[in-house]
């Protein structure tokens, strides 16, 4: 079946009443999303650490229960970091959500097919693992019920949502780690 | 075993240090750091399905303003390597306590590779070694290495000697 949302759409959609969330990106095409959707200090875009994003979102959430933190990260990515939904399950942050922009590919690597293209649910696999929310988003009309729960529901919150394998632009955040550290860490803690 | 109470003298530099969050893979070697960690009510103790999880957790804290250590055993250092590209690219602090094995005493040789190279393996990815050989030495081990690590933006693992955890047959580490 072939996915009829757009990813920039998508993730423009899920930040632009973001309010004070605090947002992790996945390396590579959610980082340029988030960036195509506008730059922000609260944004810490991951450069690489492959498999890292939900456990980041992780410490973040523990770090700040006050604050709600969204991940946004790729289906390639979050495969790779299979465990930290086990692991984020037992800490039960309700402060987190991860939002998985699943155009079952690897995309910056030449389209390969992921384990999402067989038909590995990502969704079944947080609800196994103990999420308090996860659902598959296939249709436009549901992407706002879903960016209702990421925003605002009680976590964890897990949203894999089907996009258009597409080729875009690239809208590059900074990348210069210390840079990001600072100014992430001066918006949320003025330190 | 040690007559002191070197997991002790660490849970309270740890604490002391105001550190907040503790990711670990079990070790046999920090069972009594770990219960110490899960029974304080200022700690917030996670348990990870794989070393690597760890480096996240730690990055993720950091950024929101609370501090934290890793407890893992040396086997663990090699699922870290690639996250630990972003501990130095963001120059972020970071403390690792490796529980040794591989090292004098060891009963199961598929341990020993991944103990020998776990020094060679920190220090590639830019991760500052020290080792604590003695139980006298690990409660200011840990204490100096959480100083640096905060005050300088740096990362640090303190190997601990599989000497002090006494542990020499699969028969002891299940009784536990």
């Amino acid at each position: 079946m072939s996915a009829a949302l757009h990813r920039r759409d998508v993730v423009k959609a899920l930040l632009l009443e973001r309010g004070d969330a605090l947002v992790v990106a996945g390396l590579g095409s959610t980082a340029w999303d988030c960036t195509a959707a506008g730059d922000s200090p609260l944004t810490f875009p991951l450069w690489g650490a492959m498999g890292a994003a939900a456990m980041v979102g992780l410490g973040l959430a523990l770090a700040q229960p006050a604050r709600r933190v969204l991940v946004i990260t790729g289906d390639g990515e979050m495969l790779m970091g299979l465990g930290s939904l086990a692991t984020i399950a037992v800490q039960q942050p309700p402060n987190l959500a991860i939002a998985v922009i699943d155009n079952e590919r690897y995309g910056e690597t030449g389209m390969q097919t992921t384990h999402t293209a067989a038909g590995v649910d990502l969704a079944a696999v947080a609800i196994g693992c103990g999420f308090s929310t996860a659902c598959v988003v296939r249709e436009p009309e549901d992407l706002e019920p879903a960016r209702r729960k990421l925003l605002g529901g009680a976590g964890p919150v897990l949203a894999q949502i089907k996009v258009v394998a597409e080729n875009l632009s690239l809208v590059l955040p900074p990348h210069d780690g210390p840079v990001l550290r600072d100014r992430f860490r001066q918006a949320l803690l003025g330190s | 075993m040690s007559a002191i109470d070197w997991p002790g003298e660490i849970f309270r530099a740890l604490h002391g240090e105001a550190v907040r969050i503790v990711g670990y893979v079990p070790d046999a070697g920090h069972k009594r750091l770990i219960e110490l960690c899960q029974a304080d009510r200022d700690m917030r103790s996670v348990v990870l399905t794989t070393e690597e999880e760890g480096i996240g957790l730690a990055a993720g804290a950091w950024l929101g303003g609370v501090r934290s250590v890793l407890l893992m055993q040396s086997s663990g250092v090699g699922n870290c390597i690639n996250i630990l590209g972003m501990t130095r690219e963001c120059r972020l602090p970071l403390l690792i306590l490796v529980t040794m094995r591989g090292e004098e005493g060891e009963f199961n040789p598929w341990q020993v590779p991944m103990g020998q190279a776990t020094a060679t393996v920190l220090e590639a990815m830019d991760v500052n070694v020290h080792r604590v050989l003695a139980a006298e030495e690990a409660g200011a081990a840990v204490r100096a290495a959480v100083r640096r690590a905060y005050a300088g933006n740096s990362a640090h693992a303190i190997l601990i000697a599989q000497r002090l955890i006494g542990i020499k047959s699969f028969q002891q580490q299940a009784a536990q």
